[in-house]
């Protein structure tokens, strides 16, 4: 464990946020609870960050964290209302062998981050629940932190945290992995979570945004950290190898005004190659071995997006191959969307749109914006411009995503004959 | 993804809760304003502690309502609401859910919606996918 006070070139910061699941982990595993246990722990990592600027980090910073974390514990547990009692309740649920086991400032021998994400992730909550968890408990983000990332008062981010540590709590949810059964499930929502922090985060725009925490970067960070633990899980390594490749593309993907630029006009030569290229080493490591799943596809597709070095260059027959595959593995609207594109490259703008028709009855899709945005483009492939301004015009009007309307409104302004971009 | 839910009334008083000053509801069965009044709270503790409840809040009364119009650089001020209507903006909420079937559903329940209406409105936000 030493060889993380070994590393003096990490910014205190990080080094706290890589043990903080850690050290919630064992805790949780001591005590059971999860909730008290995570404030003890938030505690321990604001100490930490105060003493260990000035007094130098400690040989073991787990077990460092752990015994402050611990302490500050009993004090909250001595300190409730009725703590006696809640002292008994609390060891009581402690196994014989948990009282006989290793001081709980050990450093635990395994890594215990995939049972916390789990915890996080639990079915009984929200999904804005289990990403604001998610984010604290394993991210080890302070409640302000979130709060900003998600444009939301503190006080309502912090009542949000605390009911979803105490609904866990009223679940009984336990420490262990879920049976295995259950297990895929699960894990399946934790990397939905991911998922979603990482998107909430794919936009870098100019002014307000430049305040966010960098949500992309820490579900990036997440992700790699359930792959450590879980390396031969395909679906893990597949979405570690999707955002890699899509993170890859962020310097080309807006202008610096915020606008953003479409996969087939970006700069190719602003991508940044090394995440690039560990996504790209990733995904065909892992398409070798492993079953396959849509994430796993979601990240060939964007392989081969980034093998083409100009976009009029992409192999898209290979795309419509890997969009056939995904639409079988999980059938939904938006993969028909892609599918959609990449058979009009192929095949012609006709073909793409006959794919979208059966769409277009789907009352689900009524108000999604993303049916009339693809129609425009491919209506305007095949020339017919009138029909693709009213479609994206229509598009534009139905998104809820500002710098997706401006980009609609300067296609259609485009094809008005008024090019905004001049 | 945020909704914005605005609640419209036509209220005799002004007083809030709207809904338990509404004819309507004062027409009602006591058991069925009882039953009503119910499902208001556990509307409220539901999406509190789900996380779903951004901040919620009550507007005064319309008539300490002005409008702020500037014209050619002149501000005019005028007292009342925008558009004079019989059915006013009462209150709102900001909501973060799943879906906006989730959304409405939430409005649905706000039990104004029984008596005026309530509008659901999605707040556009910053994340944009490339195209």
């Amino acid at each position: 464990m030493t060889a993380e006070a070994g590393r003096p070139a990490e910014p205190v910061e990080d080094l706290l946020r890589r043990c903080a699941p850690r050290v919630l982990a064992a805790l949780v595993r001591r005590y059971r609870d999860f909730d008290t246990a995570e404030d003890a722990v938030q505690e321990a990592l604001l100490a930490a960050a105060t003493q260990w600027p000035a007094q130098g980090i400690p040989d073991s910073p787990v077990g460092w964290l752990i015994t402050v974390a611990s302490r500050r514990l009993a004090d909250h547990l001595r300190s409730e209302h009725a703590g006696r009692l809640r002292e008994e309740h609390v060891f009581s649920r402690l196994t014989p062998d948990d009282q006989f086991a290793p001081a709980a400032d050990a450093p635990p021998e395994t890594d215990d981050t995939p049972i916390l994400l789990l915890l996080c992730c639990h079915p009984s909550l929200t999904s804005a629940a289990q990403i604001a968890l998610t984010l604290r408990a394993v991210g080890g983000l302070t409640t302000a932190e979130i709060a900003r990332a998600f444009l939301i008062p503190d006080t309502t981010m912090a009542q949000r945290i605390s009911r979803a540590k105490q609904r866990i709590r009223a679940e009984g949810a336990t420490f262990r992995l879920p049976p295995e059964h259950e297990l895929a499930q699960r894990l399946h929502a934790v990397l939905h979570v991911l998922y979603l922090i990482f998107n909430e985060g794919y936009t870098a725009t100019s002014g307000p945004s430049l305040t966010r925490t960098d949500l992309t970067g820490e579900a990036i960070r997440l992700t790699r950290m359930v792959h450590r633990a879980r390396p031969d899980d395909g679906e893990v390594a597949g979405l570690l190898a999707l955002m890699l490749l899509t993170e890859g593309r962020r310097p080309a993907r807006t202008r610096p005004d915020g606008s953003l630029v479409p996969l087939a006009e970006q700069d190719r030569s602003r991508w940044n190659q090394e995440s690039i290229r560990d996504g790209r080493t990733l995904i065909t490591r892992t398409l070798s071995h492993a079953r396959v799943g849509p994430y796993q596809l979601q990240a060939a597709i964007a392989a081969v997006h980034s093998e083409a070095a100009e976009a009029d260059q992409t192999d898209w027959p290979q795309i419509v191959q890997l969009y056939r595959l995904l639409d079988d593995a999980a059938p939904n609207p938006v993969v028909t969307l892609g599918r959609a594109v990449a058979v009009a490259m192929v095949h012609g703008p006709h073909t793409g749109l006959e794919l979208l028709e059966p769409l277009r009855a789907d009352a689900r899709l009524a108000r999604y914006h993303r049916l009339p945005a693809v129609r425009a483009h491919l209506l305007e492939m095949a020339g017919d411009h009138s029909a693709a301004l009213d479609s994206y015009r229509l598009a534009a009007r139905l998104t809820t995503s500002l710098p997706e309307q401006r980009y609609l409104h300067s296609r259609a302004a485009r094809l008005a004959g008024n090019d905004r971009d001049g | 993804m945020k909704y914005l839910l605005l609640i419209y009334s036509n209220p005799e008083n002004w007083e809030h809760p709207i809904f338990l000053h509404s004819p309507e509801f004062l027409a009602m069965s006591a058991e069925d304003r009882a039953a009503l009044s119910d499902q208001s709270d556990t509307l409220h503790r539901e999406i509190a502690e789900s996380g779903e409840l951004v901040v919620a809040s009550a507007l005064a009364d319309p008539l300490t309502t002005r409008t702020v119009r500037v014209r050619d650089g002149v501000a005019a001020t005028t007292d009342g609401p925008y558009v004079e209507i019989k059915e006013q903006l009462a209150g709102y909420l900001v909501v973060d859910c799943d879906s906006p079937d989730r959304a409405a559903e939430i409005a649905a329940r706000i039990p104004d919606a029984r008596f005026g209406g309530v509008e659901v409105r999605p707040i556009m936000g910053m994340s944009g996918q490339e195209m």
